[in-house]
């Protein structure tokens, strides 16, 4: 009874789009363009979306079919099918990234058409360290799934059109000439929105170009390239006497670095903090075994950043700089002539006004904890500092110009001793365990942050460093103390090294320990 | 009135007949209400079905013209009663609301509206938040329908189906006495499509003859006798009526051939996704041509017997499609077709997975073992189907799952509940860490990083009592509970449920109200204590006299949440206080999207003609930021993010405040109150500044350069 085939079943299919986008991106005007267009060229469309809450944030997904008219009404999916979608637009890198894990691009059919920018989530942002995913990642994956990967930053593309990144992906999907509809249908879609047409034009035009240009497969950067200064001469008899040491003292690989130190901390302080910062990177300079000057290297980065140590003094010199004026109005794009305000929000405590005092006097208030007390019941609130006025100008300005009487400061000995029994660690470890002794140097990457962060870095430094015993005579003694400071710097209450350290202690000690590049 | 103009939709409204109306699915159901002739409309918003309640809300001169009543109810058991008008009276109405977090609140009346039974047609337009982009518990509407005796419609998902449900629906209710529910799903109430529309029609009886001629009849209340005679009623004459109306009116259609050897019963909603998933097998294609039958329920409940039996008879197996659990139709059909001792084999949930949403994925595999145990030759010339596991299983696409990050809804750039939780963690880090009952609520964000406060959500408006059982702790102990609820919470029903039980009970515990001047999730409609005058509703109402007008003593007031130090402070003292009873403190600033939408095209119209304007920013100095994010871990608003430096002497990327800003302060107010960094600034840009201004600026400036000039010539610096 049954009859297998009596009608001929169309072979028809419709173009499969999904749109990934961030809340708050203009997905549901990208989708609105592209169903006007469509609805303009005869075709049948229909899009839907789950956009959820009213939200601004969070990952949303719009999907659109599209089929061409005359025929009868089509009946189309309301969500994609992984394998069965022709163009996937993603908004953000990550979001190309979650298309591909949800299997929307495969290598038979889909264009991936993605914004290379990056929005970072929550989750990577608040990393005490550096929690950003690699977007090589998304790249390769890219190349592998997609039939047809066309990546690049529509987000500073659709700012320097001074429009939304929707008419940029409009723009792309136009280039990427997936549709068949003609580039000025697409324009037409546009016009007839009706919203900020000129600039979402521009911004589209610049899509277009750049995805109807051959595509180089995207090559993504994490970060950028660190950039080193040149070692010019200045002119200045002290400075060029720094610079000298260090092309005469030094071996060539740790040079750079060792420029960005004295240059840091002239700024800091003066040429002579920073001879004596050359002082402390030649005690280990002298003695590093490692052809790759790996204790050199982490001695000359570690040193000048520990040296430079942020203090009040050091908060109101760079906030009452003229470059730092500068800077701001370059950030909000104010011109020159415009008046503006900076408000400065700080909250000194106790501890901050004691350590700007000569260390004697410093010390004896410490000794007597009453008196410190009054004074932080005087010192610590919080107080707003408008950079712009005058007086308050002023008074920040007479505390950076203590800087030539820092050297006698309680904060300044404290941290002097802090660096002194941190390098004695690293130097103790040197002969037995070179490559040890460089990370103990890097570990004083967690002590950073002011108040109580800087007392759970330093919580943290300690912690970690309390492994050195166990790890000194072990090969891969450095390795897992890298591991530790990964660890420490993966979350802020300190849960994923305490299990790092646990594994540390339930370590064999190695019965000999070889040692293959000293 | 909510910030959001819905004037383009309104004129949507207006469509006569013979015009193509062309937008959103719930859109569509709108139109179709104002056709079908209502009287009335209620509802409560929530997604998927807010449009349908801001349109409207927008529609006021359609709907007068029309003499439709509509109501912005408090809750979803308000516009549940509100349909009582259609118990006595032959009008129309309709409400609606998500479901099944809606129906939970309107059960009470929705079960004595059933049981009464309605003269007009009463329809309930239930959003079914099931599947992706869902923000509720997964549950079925079904199971309500089942046990009061609503009839339950699930049209196929597409312009067209939906508006003749809607109609159908109401003539449906009053041929059988009985309201009926009207399913839509999340993506059918935001598809886009097209129907030809009809004129809208005025209330055949309108409500002023309801009120001028006053009707009633003790058979239609709840009460015995009454309720004993009606439970038989239900069963006895509105059910045959309905399964009477259902067929003789065709509402469930046929697809395919007549006589294939096996067949499919699908509810309406599914019809798509079945056809898709039978398209890639190569049985059917994109116009509805099918090689299998098709039985689609467009309704659902209840079913026509002798419609199922005619349809299974004489076929080798059957299978029924069907969303969610338990499953309600699957279990009829086997009692329906074992009465009838009709053998034909029945599938469903073996083939097809008990809970989750059916995709055309996942239909295609449960299609798939169908068809192969009962029909194999089908298959014989499948085409390949759609198929992404090879490349899922690819080490490099598969490696993306470690670096793509969760990316869940949180708070907006400048929403004024960042600084409250801000607040809390700070509390949370000084008294130590306590138990915390939250709510439903853009508040509810707080669960998620970086907050991570609130332990619990037991339905809205519930926060403070789903903390009533900690109600042990003596007065000025340090572990009160706390408990959060919105504005919309607190009058939704969160007054009588959670404040009131709290003053009778004598809770000791902490209550805290988030006051952001609308029901903000749901899209920012106006609620009773919104700020803005709204000339068709009451505002303005004080949240702290309806708390201290129903017995709480210690209410503190707070009018800036972004005072970050002083939202510390009154926690503190809340938790801390020797006082008994309830502590309530209500939060209150205005949700910033809303804020932005009402003030941002005024500030830029001021600005171009020419007033002086005060632009807020907030900026990081990036040399004084250690980059330790302690500010982000206490923020993660989306414009604040980290930026890698190309110094050499950094390892870790500093904070940074992109162009999104919109100076909220929350910045500036945390640093200062967790003592974090100095490395925040405001930047206040002076537009269009005045004569005074410019003088003030010059002078300062002057004097301020050259400070800054003869500091700098006593520097040696490298150049830069």
């Amino acid at each position: 009874m049954n009859e297998l085939a009596p009608a001929l079943l169309s072979s028809d299919r419709p173009i499969c789009l999904a749109i990934l986008a961030m809340g708050g991106q203009g997905g549901g005007v990208l989708a609105d363009w592209i169903v006007a267009l469509a609805e303009a060229q005869g075709f049948h469309v229909q899009s839907t979306s789950v956009p959820g809450v009213a939200q601004r944030t969070g990952a949303t997904i719009y999907y659109i079919e599209l089929l061409k008219g005359g025929g009868a009404v089509p009946v189309l999916s309301l969500m994609p099918t992984p394998g069965e979608v022709d163009v996937v637009i993603a908004a953000e890198l990550m979001e190309g990234g979650r298309a591909m894990l949800r299997g929307l691009v495969t290598p038979d059919r889909t264009t991936l058409i993605a914004s290379t920018h990056r929005s970072l989530s929550v989750s990577e942002k608040s990393a005490p360290g550096d929690g950003a995913g690699d977007p090589n990642m998304v790249a390769l994956a890219a190349g592998i799934a997609a039939r047809r990967v066309i990546a690049f930053d529509m987000q500073a593309m659709a700012e320097a059109a001074r429009s939304m990144i929707s008419a940029t992906l409009f723009g792309a999907l136009a280039g990427a000439d997936s549709l068949p509809f003609p580039r000025a249908a697409f324009e037409g879609a546009i016009r007839a929105g009706g919203k900020g047409v000129e600039p979402s034009l521009r911004a589209f035009a610049a899509g277009f170009e750049a995805a109807a240009a051959p595509q180089a497969p995207a090559s993504l950067r994490r970060a950028p390239e660190k950039i080193y200064a040149a070692a010019s001469p200045t002119g200045h008899a002290a400075l060029d006497a720094l610079l000298t040491r260090i092309r005469t003292a030094f071996a060539e690989p740790v040079q750079p670095m060792l420029l960005e130190g004295v240059r840091r901390l002239v700024d800091y302080q003066d040429p002579d903090y920073a001879t004596d910062y050359l002082d402390r990177v030649a005690s280990f300079s002298a003695r590093d075994p490692l052809p790759d000057r790996a204790v050199s290297l982490a001695a000359a980065k570690y040193i000048a950043v520990a040296m430079a140590y942020d203090d009040v003094i050091r908060v109101a010199d760079l906030k009452t700089r003229a470059s730092r004026f500068q800077r701001v109005r370059g950030e909000m794009g104010v011109p020159a002539v415009q008046p503006m305000a900076t408000t400065e929000f700080m909250h000194p405590r106790g501890e901050e006004a004691v350590g700007l005092l000569p260390a004697r006097i410093g010390t004896s208030i410490l000794a007597r904890p009453w008196l410190f007390r009054v004074i932080d019941r005087i010192v610590n609130r919080p107080r707003r500092m408008r950079t712009t006025a005058i007086l308050d100008f002023l008074m920040l300005y007479a505390v950076a110009g203590r800087r030539s009487h820092r050297r006698g400061t309680l904060r300044h000995q404290e941290e002097m001793a802090h660096i002194v029994s941190w390098l004695a660690r690293a130097e103790q470890v040197l002969p037995a365990n070179p490559r040890l002794a460089a990370e103990i140097l890097a570990t004083r990457r967690l002590v950073k942050g002011y108040s109580d962060t800087h007392a759970r870095g330093g919580a943290k430094f300690d912690r970690v460093l309390s492994a050195v015993p166990l790890l000194e005579p072990r090969a891969d003694g450095a390795d897992w103390l890298r591991r530790l400071r990964e660890a420490a710097l993966a979350d802020e209450a300190g849960t994923l090294l305490d299990g790092a350290l646990r594994t540390v202690a339930s370590l064999d000690i190695p019965a000999s320990a070889t040692f293959p590049d000293t | 009135m909510a910030e959001r103009s819905f004037a383009r939709e309104v004129q949507d409204l207006k469509l006569g007949a013979g015009e193509i109306f062309r937008g959103e699915g719930i859109l569509a159901i709108t139109k179709a209400l104002l056709q079908s002739g209502v009287g009335y409309v209620g509802g409560y918003q929530g997604a998927p079905i807010s449009h349908l309640m801001d349109v409207l809300a927008d529609a006021r001169d359609v709907l007068d013209e029309l003499d439709v009543h509509f109501e912005s109810s408090a809750s979803e058991a308000a516009a549940a009663a509100m349909m009582s008008a259609s118990v006595m009276y032959p009008i129309r109405g309709a409400v609606t609301w998500k479901s099944t977090a809606g129906t939970n609140v309107a059960s009470d009346a929705l079960s004595n509206l059933a049981s009464g039974g309605v003269m007009g047609g009463a329809l309930i337009v239930i959003g079914e938040d099931y599947g992706e982009g869902s923000s509720i518990m997964q549950e079925r509407t079904h199971a309500f329908a089942m046990k009061s005796q609503i009839w339950l419609m699930d049209p196929r998902p597409n312009l067209p189906s939906i508006v003749a449900a809607v109609e159908a629906g109401f003539e449906l209710s009053e041929a059988s006495s009985t309201p009926v529910m009207l399913e839509v799903r999340i993506r059918a109430c935001h598809v886009h499509g097209s129907f030809v529309a009809r004129d809208n029609r005025k209330p055949a009886f309108p409500l002023e003859e309801a009120l001028a001629h006053p009707a009633r009849d003790t058979g239609r209340i709840v009460l015995p006798p009454a309720s004993f005679l009606q439970e038989k009623e239900k069963i006895e004459r509105r059910w045959p009526a309905a399964v009477d109306f259902i067929r003789d009116r065709r509402l469930n259609e046929h697809f395919g051939p007549k006589n294939a050897e096996i067949g499919l019963v699908v509810q309406g909603g599914m019809f798509n996704a079945t056809l898709r998933a039978l398209q890639q097998l190569g049985l059917a294609d994109v116009y509805g041509e099918s090689l299998v039958s098709i039985y689609v329920l467009n309704v659902t409940y209840p079913l026509v017997p002798d419609e199922v039996i005619a349809f299974a008879m004489g076929r080798r197996a059957v299978l029924v499609i069907e969303e969610s659990q338990p499953e309600f139709i699957e279990q009829a059909i086997a009692t329906i077709l074992r009465r009838a001792d009709v053998n034909t084999k029945l599938g469903g949930k073996d083939v097809l997975p008990m809970a989750g949403e059916y995709t055309a994925e996942v239909l295609l595999r449960g299609l798939t073992a169908f068809i192969e145990a009962h029909d194999r030759r089908l298959l014989g010339n499948a085409p390949p189907v759609p198929d992404a596991r090879t490349i899922l299983a690819h080490p490099s696409v598969a490696a993306l799952a470690k670096v793509v990050p969760p990316r869940p809804a949180g708070f907006c750039t400048g929403c004024p509940e960042r600084p409250i939780f801000a607040a809390m963690k700070l509390v949370e880090q000084e008294l130590g860490p306590r138990h915390v009952a939250a709510d439903i609520g853009c508040h509810l964000f707080s669960i998620l990083p970086p907050f991570e406060i609130g332990a619990t959500t037991m339905g809205y408006g519930l926060g403070p009592a789903s903390a009533s059982a900690f109600n042990i702790t003596e007065g000025g102990q340090d572990n009160r509970p706390i408990s959060v609820m919105g504005d919309g919470g607190f009058w939704h029903n969160g007054l009588t449920s959670s404040i009131g039980n709290a003053v009778f009970n004598k809770q000791d515990g902490v209550i805290l109200v988030v006051d952001n001047f609308y029901s903000a999730a749901t899209g920012g409609q106006d609620i009773l204590s919104s700020r803005a005058l709204n000339r068709f509703r009451t505002t303005q109402n004080s949240i702290a006299k309806a708390v201290r007008g129903i017995g709480v003593t210690w209410v503190r007031q707070v009018d800036r949440t972004y005072d970050v130090a002083k939202m510390r402070a009154v926690l503190r003292e809340a938790l801390t206080t020797k006082t008994g009873g309830p502590k309530v403190i209500v939060a209150s600033s205005e949700c910033m999207l809303n804020k932005q939408r009402r003030t941002r095209p005024a500030l830029a119209a001021a600005r171009k003609a020419g007033k002086r304007q005060v632009v807020e920013r907030f900026g990081v100095d990036e040399d004084v930021c250690t980059g330790d994010h302690a500010c982000i871990r206490l923020s993660g608003c989306p414009s604040l993010s980290i930026k890698h430096t190309t110094d050499p002497l950094r390892d870790d990327p500093v904070a940074v405040i992109d162009e999104t800003c919109v100076g909220c302060g929350n910045c500036g107010e945390v640093a200062e109150a967790a003592v974090l960094c100095p490395s925040f600034y405001r930047a206040d840009v002076v537009h269009n500044p005045t004569a005074i201004d410019r003088l003030l600026f010059r002078v300062r400036s002057r004097v301020i350069a050259w400070l800054q000039a003869r500091r700098a010539a006593s520097r040696v610096v490298f150049p830069a």
